[in-house]
């Protein structure tokens, strides 16, 4: 059985939590985004 | 030994996740759903447009993680492949397979959230096109699998029109077109090269099914039907005559390559300079067409 070293798995779940939080981030901004460009389309 | 024994307790690094996605296929599709969103009649607001865009380009990668998934086998099998994530055991199957799904049902919802439905919808059965008739099932089964395939790889331009516009129009119809009859002498000219990669995982490309002669005769006789549409924009009126230069040369110039390609007689991929040429020429020729259909429309505007 090959045994990985545990701060390598930390590593890569902070690594993928970190890169989570900034995509999740982006999403909330480009959401908002989109419904102001909705809301200018509708007026 | 090698480095790239099976890790499944190592949580997949966010760069194989990338990987997956296939990001150097994905530029052509970003460009040529770009040119169809540019090229509508209606302008779409610059937040709604850049949505359009990353949502053909996170339903490519989604259908470049799905067609990962499934051909993990094949993948290992060729020297071209072989160093992806999953035949790399880089990362675990269902890995690929829950990121895919997920990412493609994004892309959708979001697409039909920022501009319409029928652009979700397009962008939906493009996503399952590809994983399900071209990966599934065709690929395996015949030779005739780019051909049919190739309308996978069709749809960007028509999805940026839809999303545009709401609605399907003669243009982008042709230039989904393009494309279509576009993929196999690009693909055919790349299997000519590297037809030992596919006869050895089994793939049934046609230069390992029908010989490369006859495979040559088809790569010239596909590209006559590229010309064909490739001028039809313009012969049609759709375009202008910025567009009618651009694809008078270019694809007078596929056709001599495609040309090149049939008179070529060698059978060892070192002779085959006539084929590599097409093959790069075939991408660049996608790019110049498509930038000439936007700036085409630009300048009438």
């Amino acid at each position: 059985m090959t045994e990985h070293p545990e701060d390598e798995i930390l590593k890569r779940q902070r690594e993928r939590a970190r890169l989570m939080a900034w995509l999740l981030g982006a999403f909330v901004v480009l959401l908002f985004l989109i419904t102001v460009a909705k809301i200018g389309l509708n007026r | 030994m090698t480095p790239s024994i099976a890790q499944p307790s190592l949580p997949a690094d966010w760069r194989d996740l990338v990987a997956l996605t296939k990001p150097r296929v994905m530029s052509l599709v970003v460009f040529t759903g770009l040119c169809g969103l540019l090229a509508a009649p209606v302008q779409l607001p610059a937040v709604l447009g850049f949505t359009a865009i990353l949502c053909i380009a996170l339903g490519a990668g989604a259908a470049g993680a799905l067609n990962q998934w499934y051909e993990a086998d094949l993948d290992a099998k060729m020297r071209r492949t072989a160093n992806r994530p999953l035949p790399a055991r880089r990362m675990e199957r269902q890995t690929a397979l829950h990121f895919g799904v997920g990412l493609g049902a994004f892309s959708v919802l979001l697409m039909g959230l920022a501009t319409n439905y029928l652009a979700a919808g397009l962008l939906a059965v493009s996503i399952l096109f590809y994983v399900l008739i071209y990966t599934v099932w065709l690929k395996r089964r015949t030779a005739q699998n780019i051909v049919i395939g190739g309308a996978a790889g069709a749809f960007p331009p028509l999805i940026g029109w839809v999303a545009a516009t709401g609605r399907v129009d003669l243009l982008p119809v042709l230039l989904f077109a393009i494309i279509f009859l576009w993929t196999p002498p690009h693909f055919w000219a790349l299997s000519l090269f590297v037809r030992s990669d596919y006869a050895n995982a089994n793939v049934p490309m046609l230069p390992v099914v029908a010989g490369i002669q006859n495979t040559r005769l088809q790569v010239l006789l596909y590209s006559v039907t590229v010309v064909i549409a490739g001028i039809a924009p313009y012969a049609l009126g759709l375009t202008g005559l910025v567009y009618g230069i651009a694809a008078v040369v270019l694809n007078t110039v596929f056709l001599v390559l495609a040309a090149a390609v049939f008179t070529n007689r060698a059978e060892d991929p070192s002779g085959m300079k006539p084929e590599r040429r097409l093959f790069a020429f075939s991408i660049l020729y996608l790019f110049a067409l498509f930038s000439a259909v936007v700036i085409d429309r630009w300048t009438i505007a």
